[in-house]
């Protein structure tokens, strides 16, 4: 275990990249992310490796797609305008099945929005974003500790089911310091890139592509991916609770919002209220059977984010109707304070609903 | 007996898709026997575009990448940045090079990244079937342009050879045609010298093609190639384009 040092949240991400072997850094300044491209155009040539500032995020997330094609560990990071054009590389790296790890420091929005936290790019996140039927391994940090150790999580998940995975964090967990312990990438069990295009020498060609023109052979690709979809699924669920075993009012909340529900829960609990917490880590795969076991004894549910309400539709597939799901959220970059959520609890709890 | 002539191993042995009459087939022709004459082969990525040529790594025997429209460039520079030692050029269109991915192509060339791209310009998107390209010259009739390009709403063809040889970060570009076996053979050398200019490490590499599409010109082969020579060649001059010196 290494000694702990006061970090930014944007600053553990990049860190936590060098030390998982990331070498090939390309990205395009957008706030409130930029900590994250100064710290690897700092610290790549330090450590051997590449840092580019691309001209746009289409160019960068493509120069991602070529260094995956070739073999490297490689990142890129943004925030949410800057995501929503980086979408098309990520379909194709979906399609493609390469691995890479992508950041969002999730702003507000519709559209140039704000610069605050938000949690309002959940869909786009976990429900497509780019065109086709694909899935993004979608991680939701909730500390700077957890963005330091969830990015280095992300590289071997990535290479472990050739996909992209997404961290994805918030203005809020980006900006904020805490003390961290610098991780460190156990060794995991990955396969080789063999079918990385690095030059055919002593073997057949390797072609990287996303086309498929017969429609028999793009279903069976899909079909094939589907299958590692599922795989996913039943391997990497990741979750945490607080206080949820005897909670007659279970909050459901991940990242920011997760911790504004905890102070909540506290303050709740002292005043004899028995609420806990359900908070998903990878947000997909979604821990909907997690969910509903822990939601078993409950009476209620209430998510809470920062946003009109989007992984609440996870939450209601997961509670299949059996119990009330209540949903308290702020938006546009505004954060729930936990009085205000204590509120809500306060107030579903008296109704009865 | 000696061999004189046959398929260098840089293609692979399968018939293309593309259309009689369209020089496509000669380009690839060129770029793989100059993998093989510098024994590059095992140490090349190609990088194919959106466009006629999506498939060309079905014809190139060489590792190879599929990149999403007009960002080849892109593609190319994450390769090259993991691979320095490697050999990487994109093949690239000029609906996908001139005007999806204009951007692209101008930051990979401002920024000398040692690659080579190949650029097909025939004035024509051909694979959608026909409709005004950047590079669609003045009054040219296309299937968006049915009353001939017109300059007052469409605006002008680009240049890319010339637009992109002011760069600092450009090494070589070269506008060449494949319309008579004179010119075929100056466009090898400016293929090579293209490969070479980005093995011996200087800077960014292109070499623009001016092709045919006889399809959607509605010409002959013959015609087609015609047109190269009396129209495409006056707004599109062939020859080196100097590099503009580093200032400061």
């Amino acid at each position: 275990m290494g000694e702990k040092v006061l970090m930014k949240g944007n600053e553990a991400i990049a860190e936590a990249a060098i030390l998982a072997g990331c070498r090939h850094f390309f990205g395009y300044p957008i706030t409130p992310q930029n900590e994250i491209p100064e710290y690897m155009s700092r610290r790549m040539p330090e450590v051997g490796g590449v840092f580019l500032q691309a001209e746009s995020e289409v160019a960068g997330s493509n120069m991602v797609y070529g260094a995956a094609c070739a073999g490297a560990r490689v990142m890129t990071t943004s925030s949410s305008p800057g995501i929503s054009l980086m979408q098309e590389a990520v379909s194709y790296m979906a399609g493609a099945e390469l691995p890479c790890v992508l950041v969002n420091i999730v702003r507000g929005g519709p559209g140039l929005g704000g610069i605050q936290g938000s949690q309002a790019d959940y869909f786009q996140a976990t429900k497509g974003g780019g065109h086709g039927d694909y899935k993004l391994i979608v991680l939701a940090p909730a500390s700077v500790q957890e963005l330091m150790d969830l990015t280095i999580t992300a590289f071997d998940l990535a290479d472990m089911y050739r996909n992209p995975v997404m961290i994805m964090g918030d203005a809020i967990l980006g900006q904020m310091m805490e003390p961290v312990i610098p991780g460190r990438r156990e060794k995991a069990d990955l396969p080789p890139k063999t079918w990385a295009t690095v030059g055919a020498k002593m073997r057949p060609k390797n072609v990287i592509t996303s086309l498929s023109l017969d429609p028999a052979k793009l279903e069976q690709h899909n079909f094939n991916l589907g299958k590692k979809y599922r795989r996913i699924a039943d391997e990497q669920v990741r979750y945490k609770t607080y206080m949820a075993d005897d909670a007659e009012t279970l909050l459901v909340a991940y990242g920011t919002c997760a911790r504004i529900a905890q102070a909540a829960i506290d303050m709740a609990r002292e005043r004899g209220l028995r609420v806990g917490l359900f908070r998903p880590i990878s947000l997909w795969p979604f821990p909907y059977d997690a969910l509903q076991q822990t939601a078993e004894e409950s009476l209620r549910v209430l998510t809470v984010e920062m946003s009109l309400g989007q992984m609440v539709e996870d939450v209601r597939l997961a509670i299949l109707g059996t119990k009330p799901v209540h949903f308290h959220g702020r938006t546009g970059g505004m954060t729930p304070t936990p009085r205000e959520v204590l509120d809500e609890i306060e107030r579903i709890v008296e109704e009865g609903i | 007996m000696k061999k004189v002539f046959g398929r260098p191993e840089a293609l692979t042995d399968v018939p293309t898709h593309y259309c009689p009459g369209c020089t496509h087939g000669i380009i690839h022709r060129l770029i793989a026997e100059v993998i093989d004459e510098l024994g590059v082969r095992e140490k090349t990525i190609g990088i194919s575009p959106v466009g006629c040529a999506v498939l060309a790594y079905d014809y190139f025997n060489c590792d190879f990448v599929e990149a999403s429209h007009g960002r080849a460039p892109a593609v190319a520079t994450g390769i090259k940045r993991t691979l320095p030692d490697s050999v990487v050029f994109s093949y690239q269109g000029d609906g996908d090079l001139a005007s999806i991915g204009a951007a692209e192509i101008v930051h990979a060339a401002t920024r000398g990244e040692k690659i080579t791209v190949i650029f097909v310009n025939n004035a024509i998107y051909g694979m959608t079937g026909g409709q005004m390209a950047p590079t669609t010259l003045p009054g040219q009739r296309t299937t968006t342009s049915p009353r001939g390009r017109d300059v007052e709403s469409a605006g002008y063809p680009i240049r890319v050879a010339e637009l992109l040889s002011s760069l600092s970060g450009v090494a070589y570009i070269s506008r060449v045609s494949a319309t008579s076996p004179a010119n075929v053979t100056k466009a090898k050398r400016a293929v090579r010298k293209a490969f070479e200019t980005q093995i011996q490490g200087k800077g960014f590499s292109l070499v623009e093609f001016l092709s045919t599409c006889p399809i959607n010109w509605g010409m002959s082969p013959l015609e087609a190639m015609k047109w190269i020579d009396e129209k495409m060649s006056v707004y599109y001059p062939l020859g080196d384009f100097t590099r503009v010196p580093e200032v400061g």
